[in-house]
């Protein structure tokens, strides 16, 4: 029974949306509109939190041992090293072979060839946690006696560090403007839908039709179209950054620098966000567009 | 069973009151007509009735419920025990003769057997067999009035309320529909009809209440108008 009365209900919603197709039609490019930019902000946000994450993996901090100290004194530090808040890793580097692994830099140059490994220190070679605690860290290790200097490319880091905090503010504002945006526009598209429909309404309340009943019709067609919309958007969206990844790859040397997440990736959270965006904006634009009806 | 007690009414943002101590009851089963000049507070009692507006003052009871405290969630079902007739019809335009009525039974929730049952039995009780499925448009105005009390019909609901439902229509199908809310009185179903056609009420002999100036002026069993137009 309730069944029959559901698919009637349905029924009538979709009967809305075809009736109003130039509306529908303008409401859906809005939310394809507003998803893409979304979106794109979204997905360069992504991009630049797997660069620093890159960078976190890959750069490292060192830790100059005091020259004073014997091999067996300087390795005897790596417990306090290891110990020091936010390192994730170390290793210990004799002066040895981190004159050989310079050498190994400068294979062709013979101007290296008989340098002394007493010009070299001790040092770990230290990886972190989180690079935007860089400078603490630093302070931290120096702290260990014994530890005579920590050099660190925190510049690099801090950069990276800004343009991520910046793009995710801007992300988080345009998502905030573009999700009231959209809004605003399905409850108006819904609205002038429910205007066209108000005798109708009218009726449906003088033979006892609850709220609901007059509800569902304009929730399903708000659904339909941002259902419409958030899978229209996630299609383009997944064209527009294949081919904006090839063309960045195309620049020399992009991709020693840089290597952009692979849609495939993400593929399945994304359908789920823009489905589940152009859901609830539908469903809750449908209602905010009919509420005024209902409270006579 | 309608029960209005020193009825009073006042619209929001206005001062003059509209309806003053109007003391009237109507049993099951009665046939009654409202009569009144224009202003004299006709369709305000039929919206207090129906709960589309609040009484500012007095008691009033339709079926059961008390409509000065009712919760507005608690309407819908008010109204399933009414069926209620416009004069200008209200049928959905781009619906059917057969979707118009059975659009009323899926608000309740009816299942489509008991639409299929429900729908041709009451369409021709109104004698519209044949016209379902036509559009409202492609009827004469006294059809469409008659697809308007087959919606009100559907339901079985206690009571049809009709305010005017003749007064989009020529004399010989007014009493087309007053003679078939006198059929579907004889039914069972209570009836309150508004009107301004005295030669139709006195040609019904029903019970007369007359209203002027937002006052109950004469309420009689005579089966004449209660009072003569000025
Ligand atoms: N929504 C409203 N707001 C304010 N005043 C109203 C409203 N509706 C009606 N009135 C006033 O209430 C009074 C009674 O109106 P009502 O519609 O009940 O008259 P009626 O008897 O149905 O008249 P008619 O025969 O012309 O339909 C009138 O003075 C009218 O101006
Ligand atoms: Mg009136």
């Amino acid at each position: 029974m309730r069944f029959n009365r559901f698919f009637y209900l349905v029924k009538e919603g979709l009967r809305g949306v075809f009736s109003h197709g130039f509306r529908s039609f303008a409401s859906v490019m809005i939310i394809i509109a507003c998803l893409l930019i979304m979106g794109s902000f979204s997905l360069v946000s992504l991009n630049v939190d797997s660069a620093i994450r890159d960078l976190e993996e890959e750069s490292e901090i060192l830790a100059f041992v005091d020259e004073t100290l014997t091999q067996e004194e300087a390795r005897s530090l790596e417990t306090y090293v290891r110990n020091t808040p936010n390192v994730r890793d170390t290793v210990f580097v004799t002066r040895e072979e981190a004159m050989e692994s310079y050498k190994g830099q400068y294979e062709d140059d013979s101007i290296f060839e008989d340098i002394d490994a007493s010009v070299f220190r001790n040092r770990y070679v230290i990886y972190l946690n989180d690079i935007t605690l860089t400078e603490m860290t630093k302070e931290d290790l120096k702290a260990i006696p014994g530890i005579a200097d920590v050099v660190a490319y925190e510049r690099i880091a801090e950069g990276f560090v800004t343009v991520r905090n910046v793009v995710s503010a801007v992300t988080v504002v345009l998502i905030v403007i573009l999700l009231v945006v959209s809004l605003a526009i399905m409850a108006n598209t819904i609205k002038l839908a429910t205007f066209t429909r108000r005798e109708e309404i009218a009726v449906m309340k003088m033979v006892g039709a609850g709220n609901g009943f007059i509800r569902l019709p304009f929730v399903v067609e708000g659904l339909v179209l941002g259902l419409l919309g958030g899978g229209i958007a996630f299609l383009l969206e997944w064209g527009i950054y294949d081919v904006l990844c090839q063309k960045v790859m195309e620049f020399p040397l992009a991709g020693n620098l840089f290597t952009p997440v692979a849609f495939s990736a993400i593929m399945g959270p994304m359908l789920a966000i823009y489905l589940g965006v152009g859901f609830a904006v539908g469903a809750f634009g449908g209602a905010l567009a009919i509420r005024n009806y209902l409270k006579v | 069973m309608v029960i209005l007690k020193d009825v009073k009414m006042t619209y929001p943002g206005t001062r003059k009151e509209v309806l003053r101590d109007i003391d009237l009851t109507i049993e099951d089963g009665e046939f009654v007509f409202l009569v009144g000049p224009s202003g004299s507070g006709k369709t305000t009692i039929i919206k207090l009735l129906t709960g589309e507006i609040r009484a500012t003052g007095g008691q009033l009871s339709v079926n059961g419920f008390d409509l000065r405290r009712i919760r507005r969630r608690n309407l819908p079902r008010l109204r399933r025990t009414l069926g209620v007739i416009f004069q200008d019809f209200r049928l959905i335009a781009d619906k059917t003769v057969y979707e118009n009525v059975a659009f009323a039974m899926r608000v309740v929730g009816a299942t489509n057997r008991e639409i299929r049952k429900r729908v041709p039995y009451v369409l021709e009780l109104v004698g519209l067999t044949g016209c379902e499925d036509r559009l409202p448009r492609e009827l004469s105005g006294g059809e469409q009035q008659r697809v308007a009390v087959a919606r009100a019909l559907v339901n079985s609901p206690h009571m049809i309320i009709a305010d005017e439902p003749t007064g989009n229509l020529d004399p010989a199908k007014s009493l087309e529909i007053m003679m078939l809310l006198r059929k579907i009185n004889e039914l069972g179903t209570t009836v309150l009809v508004v009107t301004h056609e005295k030669e139709l009420v006195n040609a019904l002999s029903k019970r007369v209440v007359a209203l002027s100036d937002g006052c109950l002026i004469s309420d009689g069993m005579d089966g004449y108008y209660g009072y003569e137009i000025q």
